[in-house]
């Protein structure tokens, strides 16, 4: 049963990790573009949070919502800021990434000259309690974060495939020339996707406050790096392979700290990476795509 | 009076002037033919239809108004449309939905109403269902609206290129090599639909081609180009008779 109450640990943080994938996933698979910075926009999510919720007294729900909407237009404007123009120039890869590393870190100094780098501790948002499910107890919280992760897989896979927005995303993602040619207006397109990816990140922000109550500027790489492994493990570009990668590197994580092996939990994640792609190198729900030459 | 219309159009490519003085107008529901020597510019033409390229001078009206600068999709949405010379449907997505995503500028509901589902968003996505359904059966597709584009074969892949362009409800309707890769029964079909779209949508038709028998027996009217210019134009009889296109065609001495 122990183990048990480990896996369900590791799940709840796994879907934090899984929000965040989503972003990354939703992202590269319209323009091919490792969005760096989408692991600050979780630290964005989380300083708006803060500032709603402890600064100004909002009730929770107020905050909560902010920080979700203020997320999702930073995302836009970030889009449209740093990487629209080379997207629409055809810049390199490389430009994109080297851009995207830009914008993390100067979303890291900003806060740091906003809010100092010292940590900022938040309150208990969401009550905590001890389910009680014959032996095994589950933290209410846990529950609570793989809830909010599979109601919002669910809704994004409705938005992608029952949508009009959905149909012009999936458009742009194959061939960006013919969507255009079709009447899409694939710029707003490419905007909105950032758009709902940064929202998805505030929604794991949310959680992650939740669950850790310590926030500070950097937060963001190591939460941004897993979420990104989590992207690449599950198959990038593919909606329930980010979950399933997200859920796989949390339970993996909680599982090794268990077993006595919390100064490992790192190295074993990135392990499990290396270990996936040297098998299955699109990832496990990737498909395999032979790029064009 | 002409749908569709280009006055002085020219495009130079750092110091190739790829077209030049290029004039051509189409007529409500005119099939017209666009034909030449390889690398005479006739997708060149296309490109600058559709914003692909921007040209270097000239202009191009739609309904009398000038659609140079415009975007990409600004313009499909006033009423131009295309298919590829290589196909370039929407391999990994359904047949349906290939045609669905064309229509995408037509529906009207917002990404609330989508995400929960409205009565906006039901009517409008059963409207176009329809509209898709009906089109697939124009072009013998609709058993298939479920498949993969990618596994259709290659005539059907072309049907589902013009249904696709059908569905953003065009004015003017350009096909860049319709009859490519197809044999000689397929061509003839081919003739006949173009002939029922043009009749039934009552669109203009403006095509590339590079098969003369099908040029010769579908267009109306027929626009030679060589090396960036329009060196005649005419009906087929006009143009299988002009010296010009004989010269450009087989050479001259």
């Amino acid at each position: 049963m122990d183990l048990l109450a480990q896996v369900f640990n590791g799940l709840g943080i796994g879907s934090i990790y899984a929000l965040v994938a989503l972003g990354y996933s939703m992202v590269y698979g319209i323009v091919q573009l490792i969005n760096f910075a989408h692991g600050d926009i979780i630290m964005v999510g989380a300083y708006v949070t803060y500032v709603g919720l402890v600064m100004a007294g909002m009730p929770l729900w107020a905050a909560v919502l902010v920080s979700i909407l203020f997320c999702g237009v930073a995302g836009v404007l970030i889009e449209k800021l740093a990487y629209s123009r080379l997207l629409k120039k055809g810049a390199p890869r490389i430009s994109l990434l080297i851009t995207a590393i830009g914008v993390s870190i100067f979303l890291q100094n900003l806060s740091q000259l906003l809010f100092s780098s010292s940590a900022k501790s938040m309150p208990a948002m969401f009550p905590n309690g001890m389910l009680e499910l014959g032996a095994l107890q589950i933290s209410s919280n846990t529950i609570l974060n793989i809830v909010t992760s599979i109601v919002m897989m669910i809704a994004l896979q409705l938005l992608v495939n029952k949508t009009k927005i959905g149909k012009a995303m999936r458009a742009t993602s194959e061939d960006a020339g013919a969507a255009k040619l079709m009447g899409i207006n694939t710029n707003s397109t490419i905007a909105f996707t950032f758009g709902v990816g940064s929202a998805l990140a505030a929604v794991g922000a949310v959680l992650y406050c939740n669950t850790f109550h310590q926030i500070t500027p950097y937060m963001g790489g190591m939460l941004g790096l897993k979420a990104f492994v989590a992207a690449v493990l599950g198959g990038i570009g593919s909606i329930p392979g980010a979950m399933l990668g997200g859920y796989i590197l949390g339970v993996a994580e909680s599982l090794t700290t268990a077993a006595g092996g919390s100064q490992i939990t790192d190295a074993v994640v990135f392990g499990i990476l290396i270990l996936v792609l040297l098998i299955k190198p699109a990832g496990l729900l990737g498909k395999n795509v032979r790029e064009k030459v | 009076m002409a749908v569709l219309e280009a006055k002085n159009l020219g495009i130079a490519f750092g110091g190739l002037r790829a077209l030049q003085d290029v004039q051509f107008s189409i007529g409500e529901k005119e099939i017209i033919g666009l034909i030449g020597p390889n690398g005479a510019g006739k997708t060149t033409v296309f490109n600058l239809l559709t914003d692909v390229y921007v040209p270097t001078e000239g202009t191009i009206t739609l309904e009398n108004q000038n659609i140079v600068g415009k975007k990409t999709y600004q313009i499909t949405q006033g009423g131009i449309s295309r298919t590829f010379q290589n196909i370039r449907l929407f391999k990994d997505i359904s047949v349906i939905d290939n045609v669905k995503i064309a229509m995408n500028f037509q529906m009207k509901y917002s990404v609330l109403s989508g995400i929960f589902r409205l009565p906006a968003y039901r009517r409008e996505e059963e409207r176009v269902d329809k509209r898709a359904h009906e089109l697939l059966q124009v072009f013998n597709l609709d058993e298939k609206s479920e498949d993969l584009a990618k596994n259709l074969p290659y005539g059907q892949q072309r049907k589902l290129e013009i249904a696709r362009a059908l569905a953003t409800n065009p004015k003017v309707l350009l096909l860049d090599e319709p009859a490519a890769g197809m044999n000689p029964t397929e061509t003839k079909e081919l003739m006949e639909t173009i002939r029922l779209i043009r009749d039934r949508f009552g669109i203009a038709i403006l095509l590339i081609e590079h098969d003369m028998n099908f040029v010769m027996g579908i267009c109306e009217r027929i626009y030679v180009l060589d090396y960036g210019k329009v060196i005649a134009e005419g009906n087929p009889e006009e143009i299988r008779n002009n010296p010009r296109v004989i010269t450009a065609y087989l050479g001259g001495e």
